[in-house]
């Protein structure tokens, strides 16, 4: 009994630390997917008043002017700003709307109507502004989540694609989920062999020829694609070694593109695959293979039956490190991909940092995690096999 | 009897480690290439033809943008490092204590910061500091740091307390000694190289790490990994060569140093277990 609290409260200060300063924060942000605060924090009344109305036509006067009223005081205090930037985002001129509108009602001009209002600017007329507005009246939304996904509600409830030039997401996860899955094949095709020939050599000679996975798996990443990224400029030493060898007659592009994505990552990631791998394949009893052989067995049908599937679990988890570390990798891809090539990680960047809409942040995130959750879940081999 | 030996065989004994040596190279080569290129005395990332020179190393040493950026990594790096050490190892006495259902529960939140991708973490962490106004401090990029050491500095110590005698703990408790005195004067001693090899990865784990720290770092803050990316995606010369050959030499020397205490404490916990074993 003492000795289980004894072993709890060694535990509590990680536990306490991890659940502070990461899965809070973590879940925090995975939240701002699904929820939509910025107008009904700033405006409570205008948030209640639009969820009492029924969306039909146009809004009734008490509306108009609760809104117009909340308008000026966030104005005068300097809020105006969440609900422009939040209003933008769905319909485009939201944002100047707003702010020539609350300039006019500062200046005196009366608010107390609809009509009023369409007297200041006459898209308050128009039913657009205000179903944009019943959207955003929160708590919860789904306008990020459908929007990460190319998808719009329209006035009427309807989900919609949205125009095929605005439609970049969907695009942009299904070329992460590619290049994650090639680059975990890539490391498959390269990786087994090597993993074989570790397990089946003798300790005295397999030792050193791990040092030859172990010092890549030591150097970080970025140092890595750095390396990559030298070698492979235009005037760097892969392109004259190719002319050299009399392979191409001028530099070729190797870098900037998706090859040199490919070739990074792979060389990234390499070792993730082949560690795991090589741990479970030194569990596999070489005597199975024997047994079969001396059955008859020739030793490509004895390996494809007897050394191969009990090899799988190996070559799943490392495949599933492989992908899981792939699809979230930021670095590599922003160092060697090309400009219009970039993964999802790009673009979450983008909406963290430089567009500040960090509900379409944590959408992305959002959907970016829950695959590779549910991959987990399935192949549960993944945490036994993180190599340390 | 002997089976009728194929050409599969043999054709795989003269495959499989031709194949296997050029993947070695794929992994070795741009790693060890770097470090001709740094010693390159002219502007262009070629290997040099004549003399070696240490132009751009100097070039390094003098540059205050860099200088300053290898300052704030390891100022950075050794706070986490002290921070994870001591909770990462009392969490692996704990969990290698623990016979509890809730264990595999704690084990997948310890190992959480491993699976989630590290954009999305850098995200996290930068929506908590913003508010709070912890971006562009050094006190953020510490927290964030120790969240993703803390799962190694565990998985390191736990691996150091499977190979131990637990006997010898309850041998000490039969004595009487109280819980702290037995951590301090028997389990530290015996798994002290497995805390030193945790405390390495944590002290690199935060040295190398890039995503996060492009996110929440201000220009106080410019680790060394924020100065390299920079410089590979602005200009990049022989002085990139010259850090990511420091670099690789830094990070080969630490974590064979902490693979060799990984090793050595293996075979002192062996040896103290040894009379229970070869009777």
């Amino acid at each position: 009994m003492t000795r289980r609290w004894v072993s709890f409260a060694l535990i509590a200060p990680l536990l306490a630390f991890l659940i502070v300063s990461f899965i809070v924060p973590v879940l925090l942000m995975l939240a701002r997917a699904v929820t939509d605060r910025d107008l009904d924090r700033t405006w409570p009344a205008s948030a209640a008043a639009l969820r009492t109305w029924d969306g039909e036509g146009l809004p009734p006067d008490a509306l108009a002017r609760t809104v117009a009223r909340e308008m000026l005081a966030a104005h005068r205090a300097g809020t105006l700003n969440r609900v422009a930037n939040r209003l933008n985002y769905d319909l485009v001129g939201s944002r100047s709307l707003l702010y020539t509108t609350a300039d006019r009602l500062a200046a005196g001009a009366p608010g107390e109507t609809l009509a009023d209002l369409a007297r200041i600017d006459r898209r308050w007329a128009r039913a657009d502004i205000w179903t944009v507005m019943r959207h955003a009246d929160g708590p919860l939304t789904s306008y990020y989540l459908l929007a990460a996904l190319d998808r719009r509600i329209d006035t009427g409830g309807h989900i919609l694609r949205v125009p095929r030039e605005q439609a970049v997401f969907v695009d942009i996860f299904l070329r992460t989920f590619k290049i994650a899955s090639l680059v975990a094949l890539f490391c498959a095709l390269l990786g087994y062999p090597v993993a074989y020939l570790l397990a089946s050599l003798p300790r005295r000679i397999a030792n050193p020829l791990l040092i030859l996975v172990l010092l890549p798996f030591w150097t970080s990443a970025l140092v890595r694609t750095a390396a990559w990224a030298v070698l492979l400029q235009t005037n760097g030493v892969v392109n004259d070694l190719l002319q050299y060898m009399g392979l191409v007659d001028a530099p070729v592009q190797l870098i900037y593109n998706r090859l040199g994505v490919y070739v990074a990552m792979t060389h990234v990631l390499l070792p993730f695959f082949i560690l795991p791998l090589y741990g479970v394949m030194k569990g596999i009893d070489p005597t199975a293979m024997r047994a079969a052989s001396s059955l008859g067995a020739p030793p490509l049908l004895a390996f494809l039956k007897v050394y191969l599937p009990q090899s799988l679990p190996g070559v799943a988890a490392g495949a599933v490190l492989v992908f899981t570390l792939a699809v979230g990798y930021y670095v590599t891809p922003a160092l060697v991909g090309g400009g219009a090539d970039q993964m999802i990680s790009a673009s979450i960047a983008f909406y963290t940092s430089q567009s500040l809409n960090w509900g379409m942040a944590a959408a992305l995130s959002l959907l970016l995690l829950l695959p590779l959750l549910l991959m987990l879940f399935a192949g549960r081999t993944m945490v036994r096999t993180v190599p340390a | 009897m002997k089976p009728p030996r194929m050409s599969f065989s043999r054709f795989g004994r003269l495959a499989l480690p031709g194949f296997c040596a050029l993947v070695f190279a794929f992994l070795m080569l741009p790693i060890l290439a770097v470090i001709p290129l740094s010693l390159n005395p002219g502007s262009f990332l070629v290997f040099p033809e004549e003399a070696l020179s240490l132009r751009w190393y100097r070039t390094l040493g003098e540059s205050p943008q860099w200088t300053r950026a290898f300052a704030n990594s390891f100022k950075i790096a050794t706070a986490t490092t002290l921070i994870a050490t001591p909770l990462g190892t009392l969490a692996a006495i704990g969990l290698a204590t623990m016979r509890s259902r809730a264990k595999p529960i704690i084990v997948a939140l310890i190992s959480a910061p491993l699976v989630v991708p590290v954009v999305v973490v850098a995200v996290a962490f930068y929506f908590l500091f913003a508010p709070l106004g912890l971006v562009n401090s050094p006190v953020g990029l510490v927290v964030a740091h120790t969240a993703l050491a803390l799962p190694f500095v565990v998985i390191v110590v736990h691996a150091a307390l499977t190979g131990l005698d637990f006997g010898l703990l309850r041998a000490a408790a039969s004595l009487g000694a109280p819980p702290l005195t037995m951590i301090v004067r028997i389990l530290v001693p015996l798994i002290g190289p497995g805390i030193a090899a945790g405390a390495v990865f944590a002290f690199m784990t935060s040295f190398d790490e890039t995503t996060i720290a492009l996110f929440i770092a201000g220009p106080e803050q410019r680790t060394l990994p924020i100065q390299m990316f920079e410089g590979v995606r602005e200009e990049i010369s022989p002085a990139i060569a010259a850090a990511a050959t420091l670099l690789v030499v830094a990070s080969t020397l630490l974590l064979g140093t902490a693979e060799l205490l990984r090793r050595r404490g293996e075979r002192m916990r062996s040896g103290a277990s040894a009379p229970h074993v070869r009777v």
